[in-house]
């Protein structure tokens, strides 16, 4: 008796076991190397405005070279043709600048809409496109909380374009992104995203009067590669702040959750029902097709 | 019976192709107003098609980075499939619920849904800006199973399946093909159970789809009830388009409906709109439900708050309570005002969440451009065109050839 007992209590343990590090694991890999996420810190308090960055983009990503505009006021946004603006912004603190681009989610809803995983997230932190699988439906534009995917509407073999953190063409050759290795200000900083983390919150706590205390990115859509520095508020440089801290594929985790069970239900109960009503119809069944 | 059929029925399925040579000819007269109508658009939709996959997809639309999503989706394939509806609850009233006294329009209805799918989501190709991918996520090349496109795109194809087993009886009727007939409609059952639970995951998988543009849909039209909302409107949505399809079919098509079942329609008819009733109930009660939990009473005094009101209360509770009050009359005219009615009212709930509520504070709205308007009417056309054809040849309307009677008896 007290063997079984044993015994049963071992198994008990195995599962329970296999349960809690199932789920530990995906949470902290202690013994694999897996590399960190990795990412960018963009601070603006660094940047002037000189958009070499988005010269830079263009030509290490094959894009036509920026025009020359002098009025960068106000919101000029990324499309087919620019992965990267800069943006000059009134703020109650003066001139400020800012650099929009793909922020790289940790969850990105891109990657989670994408049925063909063109869209995908890189175990180093960034989030690249895939033109061999990508078949065009634009769900991912859907999706994305910052609208960052563009379409290339005007061509029979549309790509899409969205900052790419120079991934296959420099990073993993051990290069810096082509913005991060040119800014001529340092106003951006390529490393883990847990090193970013803290050279945000060392640079604001040893200028407090300079940076408002948050750091766009840390949380919001639950978090992203890019992080923002800002001396404003950042809804005056024109970032969205409603944006919910959960990631965006939460959203729609109860819905494929309960797809299997469905699956499994839904046919059992409709027998049942077919089984159940036929009784009271003997006679018609010769009308069957 | 029609000839044709019988000397198929006769032959036994021998000469096959010269039978299938002489069927693929039109019958009956050329110039009629819809041939008038349809044709020139056809042609010219056929044009813009070129134009769009030579030049590409905004050489035609006027979509933009905003809105990737415009008409075709929004209208074409989650409208259309929301009008499909009727097939499954219909093959569910018939083959699950046994009642049979609806089994007359179950043919037409799966027809009607099957044809709906094949263009509708045939539509999708054309919006597709990569189309020659489209069979990465079936062939397994990459499963993107984390997401809810994925599962609506395998559900569309395998639903077609499904719909194609379930019709597939007429088909060899139509054929004389005695043994496959036997085959196949053993097969119905299974394909009915499968179908509804399919439609039941893929009606609610289009909301699903809207689920993470939370922040882009107007909040009056977005919760995380979407799902649910697409579901339980399917139904009234596909049975509304089951009683004005047969209000139509039955004087188009009249020397095909046989005496029995042109009597039987006003009993149908009347057991629809009372599942009508119903289901547009809890549909309203629902739609409540999420505004009273959402508190979203200051947003009412807006524009779009008025859109909403118009949606709520002039196109669900008003033909709700038409549908209510002409069943218990029973008023055939009066069921289908309100089955247009509810029309109306399920284009305008996909479309405000698809469209007109998508993006709703930028600046620049979208409206379609009229070649995209063309193309949808163009797949709409060439849809009515092959249901017509099937009509006029497949025992859909009309009733089985003679043998299917003996050989059940
Ligand atoms: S910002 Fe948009 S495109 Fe970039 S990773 Fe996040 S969801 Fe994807
Ligand atoms: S457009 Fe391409 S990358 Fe975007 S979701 Fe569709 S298949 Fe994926």
């Amino acid at each position: 008796m007290d063997l079984h007992r044993r015994d049963f209590l071992k198994v008990m343990c195995a599962t329970g076991l296999t349960l809690a590090t199932g789920t530990a694991l995906n949470a902290t890999p202690k013994n694999k190397y897996t590399p960190e996420f990795h990412g960018i810190l963009y601070d603006s308090v660094r940047c002037k405005g000189c958009r070499g960055c988005e010269y830079d983009c263009a030509d290490a990503n094959g894009l036509p070279e920026p025009e020359p505009t002098k009025k960068i006021r106000g919101l000029r946004k990324t499309d087919e043709n620019h992965r990267t603006v800069v943006n000059e912004h009134k703020t109650s603190k003066g001139l400020v600048y800012v650099k929009m681009q793909c922020m790289h989610c940790n969850e990105p809803a891109c990657t989670a809409a994408c049925l063909t995983q063109a869209m995908s997230k890189t175990k180093e932190g960034p989030v690249i496109w895939r033109g061999d699988k990508c078949m065009g439906c634009r769900y991912c534009m859907v999706s994305c909380p910052f609208d960052m995917p563009k379409f290339e509407y005007h061509s029979p073999n549309p790509k899409i374009q969205k900052c790419t953190m120079c991934y296959d063409t420099r990073v993993l050759k051990g290069e810096l992104p082509a913005c991060v290795e040119n800014c001529p200000n340092e106003a951006l900083m390529f490393g883990t995203r847990r090193e970013l983390i803290s050279e945000a919150r060392r640079r604001i706590y040893e200028k407090p009067g300079e940076y408002v205390e948050q750091i766009y990115g840390e949380h919001e859509a639950g978090g992203s590669g890019w992080l923002y520095l800002s001396p404003v508020p950042f809804e005056e440089l024109g970032m969205n702040t409603s944006l919910q801290n959960a990631s965006y594929p939460a959203l729609t985790k109860g819905f494929l959750y309960s797809v299997p069970s469905v699956f499994v239900l839904v046919p059992a109960l409709l027998l049942g029902i077919q089984q159940a009503t036929k009784k009271n119809h003997p006679n018609d069944d010769s009308d069957d097709e | 019976m029609n000839s044709q059929t019988a000397i198929a029925a006769d032959n036994d399925g021998k000469s096959t192709w010269k039978f299938l040579l002489r069927e693929l000819k039109p019958k009956g007269r050329w110039l009629t107003p819809f041939n008038i109508i349809s044709i020139p658009i056809i042609l010219f939709g056929i044009a813009l098609i070129v134009i769009r996959f030579w030049k590409g997809i905004g050489a035609i639309t006027n979509l933009s980075q905003e809105i990737p999503w415009g008409l075709w989706i929004g209208f074409d394939v989650v409208t259309g499939v929301a009008f499909a509806g009727g097939a499954y609850v219909i093959t569910f009233m018939v083959y699950i619920l046994n009642m049979r006294q609806y089994h007359s329009i179950v043919r037409v209805t799966v027809l009607n849904g099957f044809l709906a799918y094949l263009f509708y989501a045939g539509a999708l190709l054309l919006d597709l800006g990569r189309p020659w991918n489209v069979i990465n996520p079936i062939i397994g090349n990459n499963f993107g199973v984390s997401s809810v496109l994925f599962l609506v795109a395998w559900h569309f194809l395998l639903y077609m399946i499904a719909q194609l087993i379930e019709f597939s009886p007429a088909i060899a009727e139509w054929l004389g093909a005695r043994r496959a007939r036997k085959i196949l409609s053993a097969m119905t059952l299974g394909a009915v159970i499968f179908g509804i639970t399919l439609s039941m995951l893929h009606q609610s998988g289009l909301g699903a789809l809207y689920l993470m543009a939370k922040d882009k849909i107007h909040p009056l039209w977005y919760s995380e009830f979407i799902p649910i909302m697409f579901f339980v409107s399917s139904i009234f949505a596909g049975l509304s388009m089951v009683i004005f399809e047969g209000s139509i079919s039955h004087r188009v098509f009249f020397s095909q409906i046989s005496e029995k079942n042109h009597h039987k329609q006003r009993g149908i008819v009347l057991g629809l709109s009372k599942i009508c009733t119903g289901s547009m109930f809890v549909y309203f009660f629902l739609q409540l439900l999420v505004f009273i939990h959402g508190k979203r009473w200051d947003l009412i005094n807006t524009p779009m708050g008025y859109w909403y009101l118009l949606e709520m209360l002039g196109f669900v509770l008003l033909p709700m309570t038409l549908f209510f009050y002409s069943y218990r009359s029973g008023n055939i005219m009066l069921i289908r005002v309100a089955a247009i009615l509810t029309m109306v009212g399920v284009v305008l709930n996909r479309l405000n969440v698809t469209i007109i509520g998508f993006r709703w504070d930028m600046a620049v709205h979208y409206v379609p451009s009229w070649m995209e308007i063309v193309v949808t009417l163009t797949v709409l056309f060439t849809e009515l065109w092959i249901f017509r054809w099937v009509i006029n040849r497949l025992p859909v309307l009309r009733d089985s050839p003679a043998w299917v009677k003996e050989e059940n008896n």
